[in-house]
C-alpha cells in the first residue's frame, strides 16, 4: 500500500487560509497538482448553538441565529421565527409578512453579492468583488435605518417584528432598487463572458441533478444542477404566493452554472422586493395583544387592560408564551438553500430542542465528491461556488 | 394526537393533492409493516416506526414512494420531557421532490442499546448527518462507512447535546493540556 501511494503527498489547506474565507480545514492528497482525495475537517467554530437554544427563550434565541450565516442574518431571523410561529400556530398580519419578505430578499441579494464577489476574488477578479461589496454597503445602510444594527440584526420577534418600517427606509429601498440593476449589468459585463473566468469555472466541480437530490442539496447549488426545487414556490410561506418571480435553474451543474444562478436570483429578488415595497399592506405589524405572544407597544400597555395583562404575562419570569407539547419542522428558502429548524416544545417559553438544519453543512459534505480529479487551483473555485459559511457549518 | 385518516387543509390550494399522496403512503405502510403509528400536527405528518423495521420502512419509502431526498436526521433526548417513556427519539425528515410531499419518520431508542442501521446506502446525505448525531448524542449507526466525531475533537469523551450534559461543559476548556515552548 505504501509503495502504491509513495508518489502522493498530503497538503494541509487551512484552517487559516485566505481562500477558505472562514475557518475550515481540508486535508488534500495530491498527485502532482491533481487532487486524489480530500478530507474535510470541520468543527473549528463549533460553539454549541443548539445547546444554547435549549436555554434561551424563543425571542432571545434570534440573536444567536444572527451568528449562524452572518452574511445574511435577516434570512436566519425569518427562518427561526417561521418555525417558532408554526409551533405556536400564529398567523401573522399581512404587513408583517410583506416586511419579512422584503428583508429576507434583501438578505438574499446581500448573500449572493458576497458569494459571487468572492468567487471572482478567489480566481483573481478583484474589481468585480469591490463592485459587489459597494452594493452590500447600501443593504447594510438599509438594515441600519430599519432596525439600528448593520450586521447582527435580530429584527424579527414572535408574532411580528422589532418595529415597523419608516418612510425614510422605504425611500432608501427604492433608491437601492433603482441603482442595483445598473451595477449588476456592469458586474455581468466584467465577468460573465470573461474568457479567463469561464475557463476557470466551466466543467469544474460538476454535480448532476440525481446526485444533488440524493445528497440532500438544496438552494442555488441544487438549482444549478437542474433541480427545480425552491421552497418559495413549492411550499409558499409568508406572502410569496402574491409575487411574480421565476425560479432560476441551469443544467450544467458546474461552478459557472452556480455563478449564473446566483446572478439571476439577484434580479428575481429585486423583482420581489419591488412588488412588495409598492404593495405594502397597511395595518399593524404585530399580532394583537389578546394573542399573548408579542410585547404590545407602550400606548397599549398604559391605556388598555389587554395590553397591560399581555405585557405582565410576557415579562414576568415563570410566565410567558403557552407552547404546545409537540414538535414541528419549519423550513424556509435561505440564500444557501433550505434552512430549517426542528423545534420541540415542552409548554415553557424555552425550546426543549432547537435543531438547525444548516444548508452549508449539507453542501460542504459534497466537497470531496466535487473536487476529486481536479487541480489544486480548482479547490478555491469549488469552495467559493458552494458558499460555505463556517459559522453555520459548525454552529 | 394519533390519527387514522388525514384531513386536507382547506386553506392550502394544493393541500388536497399532497394529502392524497400521504394517505396512500400511510395506508401502504400500515399494510407492509406492523406497529407503525401516525400523527399529524400543523400539517406535518409523522410516522412512528419500531426500531427493527426502520431500515426496511425507509428503503420502502425511498424506492416505492419516491422519497428521494433526505432533508435532515436529528435526535431528541427526552430525559426530562414530561410524560416521555423512551430516552432518545430519532427524527428523519424525508421529502418527495416529485410530488412535493414531506414525511417525518420517528424511531425511539433506549439505553443501553443505542444502535440503529445507517441509511448511508440509501441517501448519501446521511453520511455527515449521522456523524453529527453520533457526535452529539452517542447513537451508533451500524454499517456507516466512516463513523467518527465531526464537530468535536476526537479525544472528546462526552456527548454534549444529551440532557444530562451541563450547558457550561464539564471543564474541558479549563483542563485542556497546554503546550509550552519548554515543556514540548
Amino acid at each position: 500500500m505504501t509503495t502504491q501511494q509513495d508518489y502522493l503527498w498530503t497538503l494541509n489547506f487551512g484552517p487559516q487560509h485566505p481562500a477558505t474565507h472562514t475557518t475550515l480545514r481540508l486535508v488534500l492528497k495530491l498527485d502532482g497538482e491533481r487532487v486524489v482525495d480530500a478530507v474535510p475537517d470541520i468543527g473549528y467554530l463549533h460553539s454549541g448553538f443548539e445547546k444554547i437554544g435549549e436555554h434561551l427563550d424563543y425571542n432571545q434565541y434570534v440573536t444567536v441565529t444572527d451568528r449562524m450565516n452572518y452574511v445574511s442574518p435577516m434570512a436566519n431571523n425569518v427562518a427561526w421565527h417561521h418555525a417558532v410561529e408554526k409551533l405556536l400556530g400564529i398567523e401573522l398580519t399581512p404587513r408583517c409578512k410583506y416586511l419579512r419578505v422584503i428583508v429576507a430578499e434583501l438578505a438574499r441579494i446581500s448573500d449572493h453579492l458576497l458569494c459571487v464577489g468572492a468567487m471572482g476574488l478567489d480566481v483573481g477578479a478583484f474589481t468585480f468583488f469591490l463592485y459587489g461589496f459597494y452594493e452590500r454597503e447600501k443593504i447594510y445602510d438599509i438594515f441600519e435605518s430599519l432596525c439600528g444594527a448593520r450586521f447582527t440584526n435580530s429584527y424579527t420577534r414572535v408574532g411580528g417584528l422589532l418595529h415597523d418600517i419608516t418612510p425614510v427606509t422605504i425611500e432608501q429601498i427604492r433608491d437601492f432598487l433603482r441603482r442595483l440593476p445598473a451595477t449588476l449589468s456592469d458586474m455581468e459585463r466584467l465577468l460573465t463572458r470573461n474568457r479567463i473566468f469561464m475557463d476557470r469555472m466551466q466543467g469544474v466541480g460538476v454535480l448532476t441533478a440525481h446526485e444533488a437530490i440524493n445528497r440532500g442539496v438544496s438552494g442555488p447549488v441544487a438549482r444549478a444542477s437542474g433541480v427545480t426545487r425552491d421552497l418559495r414556490k413549492d411550499e409558499p410561506y409568508l406572502a410569496y404566493n402574491d409575487f411574480d418571480f421565476q425560479v432560476c435553474c441551469t443544467r450544467a451543474g458546474d461552478c459557472y452554472a452556480r455563478f449564473l444562478v446566483r446572478i439571476h436570483e439577484i434580479r428575481e429578488s429585486l423583482k420581489i422586493v419591488q412588488q412588495a415595497i409598492e404593495n405594502l399592506p397597511a395595518g399593524p405589524v404585530n399580532v394583537g395583544a389578546d394573542e399573548r405572544v408579542g410585547l404590545p407597544d407602550k400606548q397599549q400597555v398604559y391605556q388598555t387592560i389587554e395590553g397591560l395583562i399581555t405585557h405582565f404575562e410576557l415579562v414576568m419570569t415563570s410566565r410567558g408564551f403557552s407552547v404546545p407539547c409537540d414538535e414541528v419542522y419549519g423550513a424556509v428558502e435561505a440564500p444557501n438553500g433550505e434552512l430549517g429548524f426542528y423545534l420541540v416544545g415542552d409548554g415553557s417559553n424555552v425550546a426543549y430542542r432547537a435543531r438547525c438544519r444548516p444548508p452549508s453543512f449539507i453542501n460542504f459534505a459534497l466537497f470531496p465528491h466535487l473536487i476529486c480529479g481536479h487541480t489544486l487551483s480548482d479547490v478555491v473555485a469549488v469552495l467559493g461556488s458552494l458558499n460555505i459559511i463556517a459559522a453555520e457549518l459548525d454552529r | 394526537m394519533r390519527v387514522d385518516r388525514l384531513e386536507a387543509d382547506p386553506t392550502l390550494s394544493d393541500g388536497g393533492a399532497i394529502v392524497d399522496v400521504l394517505q396512500k403512503v400511510t395506508d401502504a405502510l400500515r399494510q407492509r409493516c406492523a406497529g407503525v403509528t401516525f400523527s399529524v400536527f400543523r400539517q406535518d405528518t409523522r410516522v412512528w416506526v419500531p426500531r427493527e423495521s426502520l431500515y426496511e420502512v425507509l428503503r420502502f419509502l425511498q424506492q416505492e414512494w419516491g422519497f428521494d431526498m433526505l432533508v435532515d436526521i436529528t435526535c431528541v433526548d427526552y430525559l426530562h420531557y414530561r410524560g416521555a417513556t423512551d430516552r432518545f427519539g430519532m427524527v428523519y425528515q424525508l421529502c418527495n421532490t416529485g410530488d412535493n410531499v414531506r414525511l417525518t419518520v420517528r424511531v425511539m431508542l433506549n439505553e443501553p442499546d443505542l444502535t440503529i442501521p445507517s441509511v448511508t446506502s440509501l441517501w448519501e446525505a446521511a453520511n455527515w448527518l449521522e456523524r453529527e448525531v453520533f457526535d452529539m448524542f452517542g447513537i451508533r449507526f451500524e454499517c456507516h462507512p466512516d463513523l467518527r466525531r465531526i464537530l468535536l475533537p476526537p479525544e472528546f469523551t462526552a456527548h454534549p447535546l444529551r440532557k444530562d450534559y451541563p450547558l457550561q461543559g464539564r471543564g474541558e476548556r479549563h483542563n485542556f493540556t497546554a503546550l509550552t515552548r519548554e515543556g514540548g
